[in-house]
């Protein structure tokens, strides 16, 4: 077994992960750690399974051989909602925020808070400020205007904000910059960085290299539904990352051997 | 450092967001009674106005009817109490279909589903036939049209066929079953309320019949007063927890808004309208829309249901990750849209003082998702409100009353209603392309 670069028991480990679609082999004997107070960016060309194995970890998808070890215990995550119940959220790509809703009740959908039998909005309103202002998300202008009225990094950082506000302990970003401009990528790297500073797990998917320097402190890389290599930053330089992605290894021999993966 | 892009990413709503500037409902951000004002403004101007462009209607309305009706007679107590009433079955219908608006659905069954409604409470009160009493007679005739409701919405959500199609089939359906049932008794087809029993008199009622003069200025004042609380005190405890609250100022004014309403309705419902004789009081038709639109309006917008519709109307997807049971909200949904129509139906057999085979099902349909439209709710699910409802029906009422009064053929009156709601679906599709909705690219 890969050894974990964190000292302690990572907060969920994946081991031997198998998962087909019919005739098709989506992902074979993956393992993955993602420890606490850590950023782990997955990445991978696409086709290569990162989806997947997201999906496999949120609940989304059944795994067909492995085990996910959760603070060291084997679980078995069959629905969203197990995931939910672990602390795992994940934020997909399309945010599924509703835009008619304002940003409260987006933060509390599904989960609102009732006082006799109606919505109490003062109590919702109250902790989804609170969430915010943790994350320091201070750009939005007031929490009840329209999801539709933010920018797009405001809604990834609504997005975030609401799948962090049930104690979750682990969050999976799914290419959470795409489509946003230099300063909006900026805003939300910072709030990823600050999830890890409060001592979430994070794992973030993503193609961009840049992003993945500049807030990853561990990379996990995925070819062809395997995992080739699994290292803290400090181990690659960009071309690394992108020989590891485009072939699944290392040209060079002298990397190849400090790195151990083959 | 130059930011390199991910060249295959899928188009991503964010962009169509951050392409359009991002606009924040102005009045959100306002402290003072002065912002509020210019916020209002400037959303009018955006097109994102809600409901100022009926009420701007309304008084034109007003306005143009007074001046040029015969003997200035639109604006007098007798007419507007009258107008009120035609306009109570539009106002109920298009309560019954924001329901299904907001799912971004259309029920086009409602106007004979809320006529089989009326008939079969009609028929279950005449005295020579059934003769039940009235409450029973009523439950029946809402619990069959809750029950067609919720099947309609059962064969739309479970077998995945559009609400279009459905109701279009329920439409023919229930013009057939609304015939048949007209031919059972001995009515000949024509069973009314013209008969002796209280239980008749009650369904009567529900439109003409009125209220003691006095005992509607009381009624008037418990609601007003009651409301004016609860809005006085939920407002002060936001400000004091520091929430997003308005200024005390609009929450006075928003309390003289209602109290001015309440008193001018039943200053003219008390003035004697009858030409000879005694005709004064309150019909019960307004405290009955009342009640409809104030169950609908906690229903909508204070209960875990209707914010589910919301969520539902506005993004799918994104209320089926929240773990809300789209089935099980939609069904519910047409569930209240039929049970909401059957009040109209009964409404509007008591408007008719009985039911016939004359009922223009189509045509109530239609004036009905007009009314909705024309009051501010989206054909494309998600915004719209049971007020709106109410308004819209006021505005179609009027233009009905006004016209006819100018002694305006039908046809006349069609060409106008339809212009009327040509331009209202206009400012709601204006509307959505002028705001930074997300949505909007995939209408």
């Amino acid at each position: 077994m890969a050894d974990s670069p964190a000292a302690t028991e990572p907060l969920l480990k994946v081991r031997g992960l198998d998962k087909h679609f019919g005739p098709v082999q989506a992902l074979y004997g993956v393992d993955l750690d993602l420890p606490s107070g850590c950023v782990t960016a997955l990445c991978g060309d696409n086709g290569a399974g990162k989806s997947v194995l997201t999906k496999c970890i949120s609940g989304v998808y059944q795994l067909d051989h492995g085990q996910i070890f959760w603070q060291g215990q084997p679980v078995h995550i069959r629905t969203a909602r197990d995931a939910s119940r672990l602390g795992i959220e994940t934020v997909y790509q399309d945010l599924a925020l509703a835009d008619n809703l304002d940003i409260v009740q987006n933060m509390f959908l599904g989960r609102e808070r009732l006082r006799n039998g109606l919505l109490d909005e003062d109590v919702m309103e109250r902790a989804a400020a609170k969430t915010l202002a943790d994350l320091k998300v201070t750009t939005v202008r007031s929490i009840r205007q329209p999801v539709a009225s933010l920018s797009g990094g405001q809604r990834q950082s609504v997005a975030v904000a609401k799948a962090v506000m049930w104690n979750s302990k682990l969050v999976m970003l799914d290419e959470p910059t795409a489509a946003l401009g230099v300063n909006q990528t900026k805003m939300v790297l910072d709030l990823v960085r600050r999830l890890r500073d409060q001592g979430l797990a994070v794992m973030v998917i993503s193609h961009n290299l840049n992003d993945v320097f500049e807030v990853a402190d561990r990379i996990a890389v995925l070819y062809l539904g395997r995992m080739v290599v699994q290292d803290n930053l400090s181990a690659f330089d960009r071309q690394d990352v992108v020989e590891y992605m485009t072939t699944g290894k290392l040209g060079r021999t002298a990397k190849e051997a400090k790195s151990g993966a083959s | 450092m130059a930011r390199a892009e991910a060249p295959d990413l899928p188009p991503d709503p964010t962009a169509a967001v951050e392409a359009a500037k991002a606009e924040v409902p102005p009045e959100l951000v306002a402290q003072s009674l002065g912002q509020y004002a210019r916020a209002w403004v400037a959303r009018a101007r955006a097109g994102q106005s809600g409901m100022l462009p009926v009420v701007a209607g309304l008084i034109a309305i007003m306005v143009v009817f007074q001046a040029i009706s015969p003997n200035h007679v639109f604006l007098s107590a007798g007419n507007l109490v009258n107008l009120f009433q035609q306009s109570a079955v539009f106002m109920v219908l298009a309560m019954a279909e924001t329901f299904a608006l907001l799912l971004g659905e259309i029920d086009l069954s409602i106007g004979y589903v809320g006529a089989c409604g009326g008939v079969i409470a009609v028929q279950l009160v005449q005295p020579v036939t059934t003769n039940w009493p009235w409450w029973a007679a009523i439950i029946a005739a809402l619990g069959f049209c809750a029950a067609v409701g919720a099947l309609q919405g059962t064969v739309i959500t479970r077998l995945g066929i559009p609400s279009f199609i459905v109701t279009l089939a329920g439409f023919l359906i229930f013009n057939g079953v609304m015939l048949i049932l007209l031919l059972l008794g001995p009515f000949s087809g024509f069973p009314n309320l013209g008969a002796q029993s209280d239980s008749v008199k009650v369904l009567y009622n529900l439109m003409a019949g009125t209220i003691d003069p006095t005992l509607s200025w009381i009624g008037m004042a418990v609601i007003v007063v009651g409301l004016g609380a609860l809005f006085w005190m939920g407002d002060s405890r936001r400000r004091r927890s520091g929430l997003v609250a308005p200024p005390m100022s609009l929450t006075v004014i928003k309390i003289a808004v209602i109290a001015a309403a309440g008193i001018t309705v039943v200053a003219i419902c008390n003035v004697n309208r009858a030409n000879l004789g005694t005709l004064e009081g309150v019909p019960w038709v307004v405290p009955i829309v009342l009640a409809v639109l104030a169950a609908w309006t906690v229903l909508l917008g204070k209960t875990k249901y209707g914010r589910y519709v919301y969520a539902v109307g506005g993004n799918p997807e994104a209320a089926r990750r929240a773990g809300i049971n789209l089935a099980m909200i939609r069904t519910i949904a047409f569930a209240l849209c039929g049970f909401t129509a059957g009040i109209g139906g009964l409404l509007y057999a008591s408007y008719i003082g009985g039911m016939s085979n004359n009922v223009q099902g189509g045509q109530l349909v239609l004036f009905a998702v007009a009314a909705a439209v024309i009051g501010g709710t989206s054909l494309f699910g998600g915004r719209g409100k049971a007020m709106h409802g109410v308004l819209g029906g006021l505005v179609i009422g009027g233009i009905y009353n006004g016209m006819y009064l100018q002694g305006l053929d039908v046809q006349r009156i069609f060409i106008v209603t339809g212009l009327v709601l040509l331009a209202a679906v206009t400012i709601d599709a204006l509307s959505r392309r002028g705001a930074s909705s997300g949505n909007s690219a995939r209408v």
